[in-house]
């Protein structure tokens, strides 16, 4: 099975549709629980970071007897320094994202911490893809 | 201490002991706050055990805990989304905060309760916790 979803940078009313259209759908065809926490956690931080540090982006999840996969794509600034990225606490995010709850430098680390596999690649002044993992066996 | 007063000590512990429970519904809840119930009802036979109180939404993502009540001061959509992702179902609004429409169609959406209080975060937990309402960690 195959969803996608279109996710726009600075709209943060609709920041956690995509995590929450696809909560559904997990729990329609009963996925473990403690997985569908995981994986929706997971995207729900990266559709803030298109959010916050990009300008449009899509959510694609495909989902297999064996595992789901997850690719979060944007379009914007890009991510200079993964690794410097990836370390709790680190952010540039605003104060407006401050204000929503997020921007305390967590989202990346708790992305890794909730899947079983994690892949950035990211082109300064093009855009970040993030590709996730979870299994489900 | 004197045999007496050393009863009556015994005997006011025991009945102090009575009215800690380890769990509460949130019309329990409400009422101890002093709060109102926005939506919720429904959810009457819910017991909370755990309570978490925090104003940064990626720090309730990194939270694994069930019958969680989610105590905060950030009225906003994300709150709401944040829970939802959680599978936290009771939300605290604490200091005088308000729910919105949008916080309130999202939270009949997803089944979670929404308790606004007009006490401080600090007042909020002091009473839940005397009430036996036990923290994660
Ligand atoms: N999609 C993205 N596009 C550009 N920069 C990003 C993106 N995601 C993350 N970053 C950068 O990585 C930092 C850390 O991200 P994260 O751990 O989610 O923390 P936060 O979003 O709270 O700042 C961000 O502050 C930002 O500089
Ligand atoms: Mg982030």
């Amino acid at each position: 099975m195959q969803l996608e979803f279109k996710v726009m940078g600075g709209d943060f009313a609709n920041a956690g549709y995509a995590s929450s259209e696809i909560k559904k759908v997990l729990k329609q065809i009963n996925i473990d629980p403690k997985i569908i926490k995981k994986v929706v956690v997971a995207l729900y931080e990266a559709e803030v970071n298109i959010c916050a540090h990009a300008y449009a982006g899509k959510v694609s999840v495909e989902i297999t007897p064996e595992k789901i996969s997850v690719e979060v794509s944007d379009k914007g600034p890009g991510i200079p320094d993964i690794e410097l990225a990836m370390q709790e606490g680190f952010s540039t995010a605003s104060p407006a994202v401050r204000e929503m709850g997020f921007g305390a430098g967590m989202g990346l680390p708790n992305i890794k911490k909730n899947t079983d596999f994690l892949d950035i690649q990211s082109t300064v002044g093009k855009g970040t893809t993030l590709k996730f993992i979870n299994y489900l066996t | 201490m004197d045999f007496l007063s050393k009863k009556l000590y015994i005997f006011v512990s025991i009945l102090g002991n009575c009215f800690r429970t380890d769990h509460m519904t949130h019309k329990e809840i409400s009422k101890l706050l002093n709060g109102r119930i926005i939506i919720g009802e429904g959810s009457e036979s819910t017991n909370y055990q755990y309570a978490f109180a925090s104003d940064l939404m990626s720090d309730v993502l990194t939270v694994d805990s069930e019958n969680l009540i989610l105590i905060t001061g950030l009225a906003n959509l994300q709150a709401v989304r944040t829970a939802e992702m959680s599978d936290i179902s009771c939300i605290i609004i604490v200091r005088g905060k308000k729910a919105s429409e949008e916080m309130i169609q999202l939270a009949a959406e997803s089944k979670i309760t929404l308790i606004e209080c007009n006490y401080t975060m600090f007042r909020t937990c002091g009473l839940l916790y005397q009430a036996g309402i036990k923290p994660l960690y």
